[in-house]
């Protein structure tokens, strides 16, 4: 260890390791993985999820597994929480439309409305 | 590699002796099967403390926690939890029913109460990685040190904080860091005390394997304060989990080059070595713990000459106990003001307890000083088992004593303990119930000094035994009332003239037990009772005839054939047979056995 620079950049790279241990004041993503999600293809939406966060460098959110929430229908289905409690539920998914779930809801802040439940129902 | 869930296993002393490693080595095989291996990590961290309870297993991001996991648990949790996400709430540590189990951890009594200053990287962090010691601001105490701070103002920020020393003596670290750094030598030496022996303690042991770095940081920081380039940690050979981890931490440390040469570009080099005890519990007085490292049979000098003077190979040496180094980057990083704003006015910071004994929480527990034992025992401790009535707490093991129920609000520092006629020690504390008889637990410890005293001095190697001697006469229902007299005048004695701190405190057990429960000494020798009925010689298994209902249980229970009767009718135990093994009143459902 020759610097301080030195010892902060490894502090950064394995806080972004370990910074699925804290919960506080994070936005989550939660995924249903039960038997109807996995079928549907929860896995890959969730992969797809911590890809896209890990390859934009954020390590503000968790991504987190549920169980059936009872719309067996619309899986896979990913809830988006914000640390205020708000909650947007996407339904329908594929990796395609987690990753624009990272870019326009996670990064700029705007839900995407055509893959919501809401949209769905109409 | 990134991982959507990290799964942090228990691997301490406690929790691996129930299994933890086999759970973590079933757990990695199934991760495998179900094709989850590159989505999640296994994490294998130190103590989380709750020993009772384990072993312990969190799994983040939701932040569940779940007790008691058996091998047997692990594809449920791989099933439920890991590829559906469903939470094992049977294996919930806590309120099962508990919806935001996110903090789990954080909401359940025995967390929420303490303060984890010393134990703050033990179960969070994998002791076997660096690179997670430093993402918890670890190192970085040193480098501020090394790049902003003189050898003095290290010392200042240390006597500023108030930290006293945690190995059980509690003399102020800043001033025995002064006297070091004062001592005028071509080489001085930073040693560690890691050889800690009282009977039921292991809060070093837990830094150790939790936590590895921290202390190596601390020593590098103390060398640095006074003028040393060699460390030496005196750790024994009984852990072999804490010898590993150090092995793998100095060894990452110096690939890391925050052990070694110009450390941080600067012009300060510090290297660590072990050296592993054999289990002498002399080893862990100063002096005997020095002439060990030296490779000489441990046994303890007189002082003066102190270590910071003349200590290991004759060179002025500093020597601290694990969770006093284990406090030092903390203070540094958070500035004295905030260390001292912890605890009371005499006694700063935090304590580690290892409670054991009639408690429910068996564990390990980290309290700001102050803390009042009633608080340790029942909110953090969970109360007494089976509903039984607390009669004292021993703390500092075969040098301490002990702190009679009378004593339960009294809050927990150094001085508090030392008026009390006990001693902080180095955080052992053992809670007794009224089944507990205190002459026999005062025989209990001196067994140990006796065992242990190296026989350098007469006080200690012959003192001890005569005291020994005494009780055993006592406990066997043939003492005299003077036997009192003479076992405090004996004890006095050993405490004015032994050589060293092992000698000088070995008579405490007998002296507050004495203080306090004299009128268990005086039962024993003159009404020849044991009024706990633990002394076997003084107490005899009687059945109530009232009670009784003949159901013969007892009689085929007795390994000796003591118990006759008609089955129907009131039984009868032949003294002259029996043997006070007691499994006749364990069995008894009518509870009409018992021992007068």
């Amino acid at each position: 260890m020759k610097s301080i620079k030195e010892l902060e950049a490894i502090r950064e790279r394995a806080l972004k390791e370990m910074s699925i241990r804290n919960n506080e004041n994070k936005t989550r993503i939660v995924v249903g993985m039960a038997t109807c999600g996995i079928a549907a293809g929860a896995r890959q939406v969730m992969n797809a999820f911590v890809e896209e966060l890990n390859k934009r460098n954020i390590h503000t959110v968790n991504v987190a597994m549920t169980g059936c929430i009872g719309v067996c229908r619309y899986e896979p289905i990913a809830e988006v929480i914000e640390p205020n409690g708000e909650k947007t539920t996407y339904v329908k998914l594929d990796a395609e439309k987690a990753r624009r779930i990272v870019a326009e809801h996670i990064v700029n802040g705007k839900p995407v409305m055509e893959f919501t439940i809401g949209a769905a129902e109409k | 590699m990134i991982y959507r869930s990290h799964v942090l296993i228990c691997a301490g002393t406690g929790c691996t002796a129930s299994k933890s490693i086999e759970i973590a080595e079933s757990l990695q095989k199934l991760l495998v099967e179900h094709g989850l291996d590159k989505e999640v990590k296994i994490v294998k961290t130190g103590c989380f403390g709750l020993c009772e309870k384990g072993p312990i297993m969190v799994i983040y991001p939701e932040g569940a926690t779940y007790c008691k996991v058996s091998v047997e648990d692990v594809p449920e949790i791989v099933e439920e939890h890991l590829v559906k996400g469903r939470i094992v709430k049977r294996l919930l540590l806590g309120d099962k029913e508990a919806e935001d189990v996110a903090k789990s951890l954080e909401n359940v009594g025995f967390f929420n109460r303490q303060m984890r200053v010393a134990l703050r990287n033990c179960g969070v962090i994998n002791p076997e990685n660096i690179e997670e010691y430093i993402a918890r601001d670890g190192y970085k105490a040193l480098a501020k040190v090394l790049t902003e701070m003189t050898p003095q103002e290290v010392i200042e920020t240390i006597k500023k904080s108030g930290l006293r020393g945690r190995g059980g003596a509690g003399f102020p670290t800043g001033l025995k860091w002064q006297f070091a750094a004062q001592s005028q030598a071509d080489q001085k030496y930073v040693c560690c005390n890691a050889d800690e022996g009282d009977p039921g303690a292991f809060m070093d042991r837990s830094v150790l394997e939790g936590d590895p770095h921290s202390v190596l940081e601390a020593m590098t920081i103390a060398g640095y304060a006074i003028g040393a380039n060699q460390g030496y940690i005196y750790v024994r050979a009984e852990y072999p989990i804490a010898v590993q981890r150090l092995r793998i931490a100095i060894d990452q440390a110096r690939e890391y080059g925050l052990l070694g040469k110009n450390i941080f570009g600067t012009d300060f080099s510090f290297d660590i070595d072990l050296r592993l005890g054999a289990g002498a519990f002399v080893c862990g007085e100063e002096t005997a713990l020095m002439t060990s490292i030296e490779g000489k049979r441990g046994e303890p000098r007189t002082r003066p000459p102190f270590p910071a003077v003349k200590g290991l190979f004759e060179k002025p040496t500093l020597l601290n106990n694990v969770e006093t180094y284990a406090n030092i980057p903390v203070i540094i990083n958070n500035g004295p003001e905030w260390f001292a704003s912890i605890g009371t006015e005499k006694s700063k910071g935090t304590k580690v307890f290892a409670v054991g004994g009639k408690i429910n929480n068996t564990g390990l527990v980290e309290i700001p000083m102050g803390t009042t034992l009633r608080e340790v025992i029942y909110d953090i401790g969970g109360g007494i088992p089976n509903g039984k009535k607390f009669k004292a707490a021993q703390t500092g093991g075969p040098s301490g004593g002990c702190i009679p129920a009378s004593h339960i609000d009294a809050p927990i520092d150094y001085d508090s303990l030392t008026e009390l006629g006990s001693m902080m020690g180095s955080g052992g504390l053992i809670i007794m119930d009224e089944d507990n008889c205190m002459v026999d637990i005062a025989k209990f410890f001196l067994e140990f000094t006796v065992d242990e005293s190296c026989g350098k001095c007469p006080p200690c190697r012959i003192g001890t035994k005569r005291m020994l001697e005494i009780l055993e006469k006592i406990t066997q229902g043939k003492g005299e009332e003077s036997d009192i007299e003479k076992l405090e005048t004996l004890a006095n004695s050993i405490k004015k003239s032994a050589l060293c701190g092992l000698g000088q405190t070995a008579p405490n057990p007998i002296l507050s037990t004495l203080r306090y429960f004299r009128d268990e000494y005086i039962a024993h020798v003159k009404d020849k009772k044991c009024p706990a009925g633990v002394c076997k010689a003084l107490v005899q298994y009687v059945i109530l005839a009232d009670k009784c209902r003949g159901c013969t249980l007892c009689a085929k229970k007795c390994p000796v054939g003591a118990i006759g009767g008609e089955v129907k009718k009131p039984h009868t135990i032949d003294a002259s047979k029996c043997i006070k093994c007691g499994v006749c009143m364990e069995s008894c459902k009518f509870a009409a056995i018992v021992t007068q």
